[in-house]
């Protein structure tokens, strides 16, 4: 059932947190952000030269990789389907918007201590840590699981989206929050403030696919997998699943909150779209593209995924859903592990090739 | 490898001892209280699906350290019987109770696993994404919170654990083998080596030889007997040849109640048992 079956081995290798792909994953995107910078710093008459805009594509991509990862923790590693993760990442989203509306002129009522940058911070993390923590203890201790659960995450977000849609909410209706101009005291429009947050949005990668990864080569990752393959059994061992996917999802809710407040100044707008069930939906298949249960997998196919759409939306604006709706069954159907299936299959070949070599020496 | 080969035939024959008694296979503490009784006790204990009656009234006890042996026809409720006792099915009325204290009633999974009641799967259930060493660490008795879970780390002492129940199932050169590719008779055994793990001071065994060869068999019988004394075993099986190896105390279980109990003889000669269920199965054998 796994990718590495035909190995009958698990790639004992690959539990270490500083296994090969931590560190090829790392370099990647360290050397990938380089790369861009170097780039952008070249003049603007160069051929190589990668304009701001790009560079602030860039980086929203960087937040989408973010939120990939955030489900891909608890879908990939947890076996629980979120198709409401947009929420969460909606609300970071719509902390950091408070947060910059703030800068030009006060808010009113409790929304006012959205000033100060330490509290706006906090809320990022709080507001949808906060959710997840209310909403998961509710549905995993009454064992809610499977596709019962996909679908009371997706009425949550839709619930969301219904009540950030009222101008009574304060967080602007159905327009949203817009009109940001500055952030920690730098002018959004600014140059530096561009390559700066493209920096951020990437360390923020960097140090969440850490996080992931030390969660999942820990005991308490071996654990979460347990409980995907046989839930039952692993109660019967004396762990408490419900707790296991409580935290979880409160990390992964977390994650989603980050990324939504590092999408919002790059993007300039947070509306309630953002909570749209099929955003959510969007997310899931990014990382069933790029391959679940492995962290590399969810990254890239956040990367390839939204690429794509950037691509195919200039070329052809009304056909992407048919596209994404395409490519989700033809990688179901023909590549059940997405893309890092394709690679971790490659790889055992060409190790099995090597240890076949090896003995055909050695004979 | 001559000298991996004959090492290992020593630990062989060290472990077929019947006197010695090693200490990885000690429960854990528990607190359960066995001074004044048993340590499992069911009374009147009855529960329905949908109308059906799987368990009817039916009264149960076990002493501190027997091997019990639970035989009965397909759909008796053994299973049913283990599912109420580890907290997955609550029975529709009656009493379980774990030594004096502990009324499992009140209790979920994780809080009877960790009082200590282990069990072990009809169909065999292994964690098969995990490899063999894996599946092992995770049952080892100890710390199951989630945060002192994410800084576990497997340290000597429950290394050496692993390995020696890795020999005891007979797994060592599986070990990092996926649990998932392992052979059914190979299941088994890992998930009795799990239960092993987690040293429980009751254990639950449903079919435990199902799918075994015949010197696997014997094998199980002999773990069986030896864990007996320290730990209290229950054991549902089908397979008669091995009941009737391990057997001091044979319960007969026939429509959720008990038809019959005594030793192996007593219940294999009473004439209702030979009805419902050993005349059959006799003549099959
Ligand atoms: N969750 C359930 N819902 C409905 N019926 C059930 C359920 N669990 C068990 N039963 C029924 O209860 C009866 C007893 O089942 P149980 O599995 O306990 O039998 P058993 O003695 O273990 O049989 P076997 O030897 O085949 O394993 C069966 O008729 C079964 O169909
Ligand atoms: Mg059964």
């Amino acid at each position: 059932m796994t990718t590495q079956t035909f190995l009958h081995e698990r790639d004992r290798s690959r539990q270490a947190f500083l296994s090969r792909s931590t560190l090829l994953t790392s370099l990647v995107l360290i050397v990938g952000m380089l790369v861009v910078l170097v780039l952008n710093a070249l003049p603007e008459s160069s051929a190589w030269h990668v304009s701001n805009a790009t560079v602030s594509l860039l980086g929203k991509y960087f937040t989408y990789m973010l939120l990939a990862l955030a489900v891909d923790l608890i879908w990939g590693y947890l076996g629980i389907l979120s198709l409401g993760h947009g929420a969460f990442f909606a609300l970071g989203g719509y902390a950091m918007g408070l947060y910059l509306n703030a800068q030009t002129s006060p808010l009113p009522g409790w929304q006012s201590i959205m000033t100060y940058f330490p509290v706006a911070a906090l809320a990022v993390l709080l507001a949808p840590g906060l959710l997840a923590l209310v909403f998961g203890w509710l549905a995993f201790r009454s064992r809610v699981t499977g596709v019962y659960f996909s679908i009371i995450t997706q009425a949550l977000t839709f619930a969301l989206m219904l009540a950030f849609n009222r101008n009574e909410m304060g967080m602007g209706g159905s327009t949203g929050l817009t009109r940001f101009y500055e952030l920690l005291g730098f002018s959004l429009a600014s140059e530096g403030m561009t390559v700066a947050l493209f920096v951020a949005s990437g360390m923020a990668v960097l140090l969440a696919f850490w996080l992931c990864q030390a969660i999942t080569v820990s005991r308490l990752g071996r654990v979460s997998v347990a409980t995907r393959d046989a839930e039952a059994r692993v109660r019967f061992i004396g762990y408490r699943v419900d707790h296991v996917k409580l935290a979880l999802f409160v990390v992964s809710a977390m994650i989603a909150g980050v990324a939504g407040a590092l999408y919002v100044p790059q993007v300039g707008i947070i509306n309630p779209s953002t909570f749209a069930p099929l955003f959510s939906i969007e997310v899931v298949v990014w990382v069933a593209l790029g391959g679940r249960a492995t962290l590399y997998g969810a990254l890239l196919g956040a990367l390839v995924v939204n690429y794509l759409k950037t691509v195919l939306t200039g070329v052809m604006p009304d056909a992407w859903l048919f596209i994404l709706g395409g490519l989700f069954v033809l990688v179901t159907m023909l590549l059940p592990q997405g893309i890092a299936g394709v690679i971790s299959t490659w790889r055992g070949k060409r190790r099995d090739g090597e240890k076949q070599d090896r003995q055909e020496v050695s004979a | 490898m001559s000298v991996i080969d004959s090492t290992r035939f020593d630990r062989l024959r060290e472990f077929a001892r019947p006197d010695r008694v090693f200490d990885f296979m000690a429960p854990a503490q528990s607190p359960v209280d066995v001074r004044h009784g048993p340590i499992l006790y069911l009374e009147d204990v009855s529960v329905s699906f949908d109308g059906f009656q799987a368990i009817n009234r039916l009264n149960l006890t076990i002493d501190d350290g027997e091997l019990r042996c639970i035989i009965g026809p397909n759909g008796a409720g053994k299973t049913t019987m283990m599912d109420i006792i580890t907290g997955k099915t609550r029975p529709d009325h009656g009493q379980v109770w774990f030594g004096s204290r502990h009324n499992l009633l009140t209790l979920d999974e994780p809080q009877i696993a960790n009082l200590g009641i282990g069990r072990k799967f009809q169909k065999p259930t292994v964690f098969e994404a995990l490899d063999v060493t894996e599946n092992l660490e995770l049952a080892m008795a100890g710390e199951r919170r989630v945060w002192k879970t994410l800084l576990a780390r497997l340290d000597h002492e429950g290394q050496a654990r692993i390995d020696e129940v890795l020999e005891t199932i007979g797994l060592s050169g599986e070990r990092y083998r996926l649990a998932g590719v392992l052979s059914h008779g190979q299941k088994q055994w890992l998930e009795i080596g799990m239960l092993l793990m987690q040293r429980p001071r009751l254990l639950l065994v449903d079919e435990p030889v199902a799918g075994m060869t015949e010197p696997e068999m014997h094998r199980t019988a002999a773990l069986l007997t030896r864990l007996a004394g320290q730990q209290s075993v229950v054991v549902v099986e089908h397979d008669m040849g091995f009941v009737r190896s391990i057997a001091r105390q044979v319960t007969v279980l026939h429509q959720g109640s008990v038809l019959a109990e005594g030793t192996m003889d007593d219940v294999s000669s009473d004439p209702r048992v030979v009805e419902v269920y050993l005349g059959g199965d006799e003549e099959a054998a």
